[in-house]
């Protein structure tokens, strides 16, 4: 059922030619930018809300140019490179964590596929799909490409010459080395269950409605993925590497201007992705028979982009020790045992 | 022509990025350019159509090198260049002509093509993920299992080795508690 499912919606599409995935990759760029500057308004505005504040008010109405501000202040600052940092590791570090954050996007369906239509000049009649490049190993490739993205910190810390920033770098790499593993064994039960590791197949898998959503037979793994999920992407209660509070900035403290705005920019487009991720492996993705199923993949990753802000405003900071504790000695341990019972009930 | 394109590409970059790991006097570019190699190196898996293997390989250099970062953090001052020991010409001279004779080896090894035959071609239908699964638990089931008993050796020597004041928490000092309050008892 499922794969002929599967069959169906790929051979009924119009041909993928390569002037449709440039189109999508500059819309991804384009689109994900943007929203990354506008999550960071919502951020503010949804944490003001939560605590009785009223943020950012004065630019614009309800301070909606706000975004237009910090844009302008990010791009006219002054690029200032540390003299004792080694100079060109320094350079390259935002880079990597923007670049991978947005390959990492490249195999997720992030909009719904859609025909130019013929009336435009020379784009006419292209085919735009929704993923930009459907490899068979999308997930595995998402979580490879995510984790490559935390050397972005890592090496910013490491070579700015400043001791928050090494500091930074080290929790960077003791976060990836503790959270990797609960990632991989959380969404591998799921994968068993579906037999594949492509988005198409998850999104056919739970193709009949809310009752075949894979959080009602996983819920452990939901749950795990989503901890994860959030020390993947520096959220709080795991954002140890740019703990104001006990580092300064952590890996970023060196950092002015658009550098730093690309340690940002890749943060959110993260956020983004394991929001789409857990939405379409957990929370039945997108309905491609049903007209509106573009609209409910976007409120499910809103729902779970607006959880990130909820649980910073909720929850405090843990120290680097807890981190490791919960996730080498709770979360793997829950995982593992996840894994077993399902495979059990699948041999059963 | 795009897979030769790609080839050359991944191929100048991997090599020269090795040669930056091997040359290099800092530990910073070394590893970093070690880093960027392996995941360069994945990029031949995708041209091959072996994509499995290629996440596979950028999964799990992506994570090694992460834990040689931390070493590197621990032991060398990361933007400081590092004075080398020069040791003997002999050895450089022995070690540099075996690589060279082990290079032309591989470079001449395409000759005789003809010989080389895929023992286990993909299957129409399956993928990548399903036939490296068939090969893995039916001919190497053997090594993947002693593999895993090596893994599993390692990790409980670890344990042993790493374990031995476990009861015993290094971010608290006790001592500090107890200077406190004798500091609050005399006055």
């Amino acid at each position: 059922m499922e794969t002929t499912l599967a069959q169906h919606i790929v051979t009924d599409l119009p041909q993928v030619t390569w002037i449709g995935v440039l189109i999508k990759a500059i819309l991804i760029l384009a689109i994900i930018s943007a929203l990354a500057g506008f999550g960071t308004f919502i951020e503010r505005k949804v944490l003001a809300f939560m605590q009785r504040r009223l943020g950012p008010m004065h630019v614009g109405p309800y301070g909606l140019l706000q975004i237009a501000a910090d844009g302008i202040k990010l791009f006219t600052k002054e690029d200032i490179i540390p003299q004792n940092a080694n100079k060109l590791i320094f350079m390259i570090a935002p880079v990597i964590t923007a670049a991978t954050a947005f390959i990492a996007l490249a195999a997720v369906p992030v909009f719904p596929d859609f025909t130019i239509p013929s009336w435009i000049p020379l784009l006419g009649d292209t085919f735009v799909p929704s993923i930009a490049s459907d490899l068979n190993i999308g997930i595995l490739f998402v979580l490879g490409m995510m984790a490559a993205g935390l050397y972005g910190p890592l090496l910013a810390g490491m070579s700015q010459a400043n001791k928050w920033g090494i500091i930074g770098a080290a929790r960077t790499a003791i976060q990836f080395l503790s959270y990797e593993v609960v990632t991989g064994l959380s969404i591998l039960a799921p994968i068993m269950l579906v037999g594949s590791l492509s988005f198409v197949d998850f999104n056919a898998y739970q193709a009949e409605g809310i009752g075949s959503w894979m959080i009602w037979q996983q819920p452990v793994a939901f749950v795990l993925f989503l901890i994860a999920g959030f020390a993947e992407t520096n959220r709080t209660p795991f954002d140890l590497l740019e703990h104001e509070a006990e580092v300064v900035s952590g890996y970023a403290t060196e950092y002015s201007g658009m550098r730093w705005g690309m340690f940002f920019i890749g943060e959110y487009a993260n956020m983004i992705t394991i929001s789409v991720i857990a939405a379409i492996v957990f929370l039945g993705g997108y309905d491609a028979a049903s007209s509106i199923g573009w609209l409910t993949i976007m409120l499910k990753i809103a729902f779970f982009f607006f959880l990130m802000l909820w649980v910073r405003a909720a929850w405090p900071h843990v120290r680097p020790d807890q981190l490791m504790w919960l996730c080498w000695k709770v979360l793997m341990p829950l995982a593992v045992v996840n894994i077993l019972i399902t495979a059990l009930v699948m041999m059963a | 022509m795009y897979e030769m394109i790609a080839f050359y590409l991944f191929s100048v970059l991997t090599i020269g990025l090795f040669l930056v790991t091997v040359m290099s006097k800092n530990v910073l570019y070394a590893m970093t350019s070690l880093a960027a190699g392996m995941v360069l190196i994945s990029g031949f898996f995708f041209i091959l159509g072996a994509d499995f293997l290629g996440v596979v390989q950028l999964i799990v250099y992506v994570g090694a090198i992460m834990a040689l970062y931390s070493f590197a953090m621990m032991f060398f001052d990361a933007t400081r260049d590092i004075k080398e020991k020069n040791t003997s010409n002999a050895l450089v001279f022995l070690l540099g002509g075996l690589s060279a004779l082990v290079l032309v080896l591989m470079f001449a090894a395409p000759i005789h093509s003809e010989a080389i035959q895929a023992l286990y071609p993909m299957h129409e239908g399956a993928g990548n993920a399903q036939d490296v699964g068939i090969v893995l638990f039916t001919k190497y089931l053997v090594p993947f299992e002693v593999a895993a008993v090596m893994l599993l050796v390692a990790m409980i020597a670890g344990i042993i080795l790493a374990g031995k004041k476990m009861d015993i928490s290094l971010t608290e000092d006790i001592s500090a508690d107890d200077e406190i309050l004798v500091v609050k008892d005399e006055k």
